[in-house]
């Protein structure tokens, strides 16, 4: 069984939004839908290992800001070039107003 | 029957249309033309990764050979296509051989404009191909003197990669200021200030008056100054690669002239990337002819579709981005025509110029910043671009204002 890492505050997140979480030498980016759920993937695109964090997020799409490669962040899958590769995604819970990470 | 689909050009361009193509449900044959041995890849990271990395580079590839196997391509690379036969509908290549096509894309990109003062040699380059870039690095050790002749993208980002391995650099700007083509002067002299601190010198106003490679490259400058140098890069710009479309008699108007549709003016035959020029419906059908990675991309798949029938207007807002140090640069948009421009502050040292016509509509915006400070606005003011937008400039400059929220509006 792998733990649950206690990742943010669910307010640290904007609706339509993403940060960058770093734990255990791995970077993580952690979604915001705009209906109001949480979700994880790693944290860099698989292009050209770039933080997603700081791209942009429409709807269920994060898109990688260097050039422009598109991801589902719910489900990791690559939407097209420049990326063939999917992004792993990772169970995310809301407990208490916190958000939590399995990262395994 | 169906002669099939043949592409001049083996870049960024025909590798993402001969692509596309497969994706969109082709099945017939596709001829994939290049002059270099290489498959398709990537030029960005010839003038950084490829220049500063530890290890030897290897080419970042878009196709590589087992996906063309996979995908049925056809890959002619080390080939040259000398004459197209448009009643024939055949593309004539250096070794006689001919291949009939049904839809043919002319993907010849660009070249390096030459400096006529100066014979290229080991000691005078150029930078263009993965094999440039092999050489060019090759004379970058520790402590070698490089001028670099241009200030301009291709020659600040070969400056900063130099710094990085140890040379000393020199950049000789003939203009009154670097990157006077298409970056706003507030910007220009953030990057140029990013080099003055990382030590390299950069002259500007500078003529050159001669150079001779004896061993040593000697550049003397209009002013008399002498430079010596180890290695000379020169950037001054590129040239469409258009010969062949001409001499087929095809319309050119500068680089190939293409449609909306990025057809030429023969209908079977279409170009896209560096090599043509084409309308821009957001800015009144103004033509203009881009050398850019992702217009490369876009209008290669979109011109593989279009090769199929499809009609699609090409309507993406021309995107550029420059990597120097650890600084990002990054332009949507194209600011000529403007009438004002505000300023938008990101904190650290990251800015956003937005460029506004006359009548308000935004017609370009251009950052720089630390990292990917300014990505992700850059990217909405490229979506509020696309939807010939006037934003209200105050809220542009204010980075309380969300541009997502400019954008919902």
């Amino acid at each position: 069984m792998t733990d649950w890492i206690e990742a943010c505050g669910a307010g640290d997140i904007d609706e339509e939004d993403v940060i960058r979480f770093d734990h255990g030498g791995r970077t993580f980016a952690i979604y915001r839908s705009p209906d109001d759920e949480y979700f994880a993937t790693d944290g860099l695109c698989t292009h050209e290992k770039v933080h997603l964090a700081d791209g942009l997020v429409m709807d269920e799409i994060i898109e990688c800001p260097k050039h422009n490669g598109r991801f589902n962040y719910k489900t990791g899958a690559a939407k097209g070039a420049p990326v063939c590769l999917n992004l792993r995604t990772y169970p995310v819970k809301l407990e208490a107003g916190k958000v939590y990470l399995q990262i395994g | 029957m169906d002669a099939g689909m043949v592409i001049i050009g083996a870049g960024e361009c025909g590798g993402r249309a001969a692509l596309a193509l497969r994706e969109h449900g082709y099945d017939g044959p596709i001829s994939l033309i290049g002059e270099e041995a290489h498959l398709p890849y990537e030029r960005p990271p010839l003038s950084k990764e490829a220049i500063v990395g530890a290890d030897v580079p290897v080419a970042k590839t878009i196709l590589t050979a087992e996906r063309v196997a996979d995908a049925g391509i056809e890959f002619i690379g080390s080939s040259r296509a000398v004459a197209i036969d448009r009643a024939a509908k055949n593309v004539r290549l250096a070794d006689g051989r001919a291949l009939a096509y049904d839809k043919l894309l002319l993907a010849t990109g660009a070249v390096p404009r030459r400096l006529s003062l100066a014979v290229a040699g080991p000691r005078v380059a150029y930078l263009r191909t993965f094999d440039d870039a092999l050489a060019i690095r090759a004379r970058l050790t520790p402590g070698s003197r490089v001028v670099i002749v241009g200030g301009g993208f291709i020659g600040l980002e070969l400056a900063a990669s130099a710094r990085k391995r140890g040379a000393a650099v020199t950049v000789l700007e003939a203009q009154p200021r670097i990157l006077m083509r298409g970056v706003p002067a507030d910007i220009a002299a953030t990057v140029h200030a990013l080099h003055a601190d990382n030590g390299v010198e950069i002259a500007c106003g500078e003529g050159i008056a001669a150079i001779r490679d004896d061993g040593d490259v000697r550049i003397r400058l209009a002013n008399e100054r002498v430079i010596e140098a180890d290695l000379v890069v020169i950037g001054i710009g590129a040239a469409p690669v258009t010969a062949l479309a001409e001499s087929a008699g095809l319309a050119i108007d500068n680089g190939i002239a293409v449609d909306g549709r990025l057809r030429t003016s023969d209908a079977h035959i279409f170009a896209a990337g560096d090599c043509c020029s084409f309308p821009l419906a957001i800015y009144g059908g103004r033509r203009v002819r881009l050398e850019a990675w992702r217009n490369a991309q876009e209008q290669g798949a979109l011109a593989a579709r279009n090769m199929l029938g499809a009609e699609l207007e090409h309507t993406a807002v021309p995107w550029f981005w420059s990597d120097q140090y650890e600084f990002s640069l990054q332009i949507a948009g194209l600011a000529e025509g403007a009438s004002s421009a505000v300023r938008r502050d990101l904190g650290g040292g990251a800015f956003i110029l937005f460029h506004l016509a006359a009548d308000g509509q935004l017609l370009s915006a251009s950052g720089i910043g630390p990292g990917n400070a300014v990505a992700r606005d850059i990217r909405l003011a490229e979506m509020l671009i696309a939807r010939q937008a006037r934003p209200d400039p105050s809220e542009l400059t204010s980075s309380d204002v969300k541009l997502k929220k400019l954008l919902a509006a």
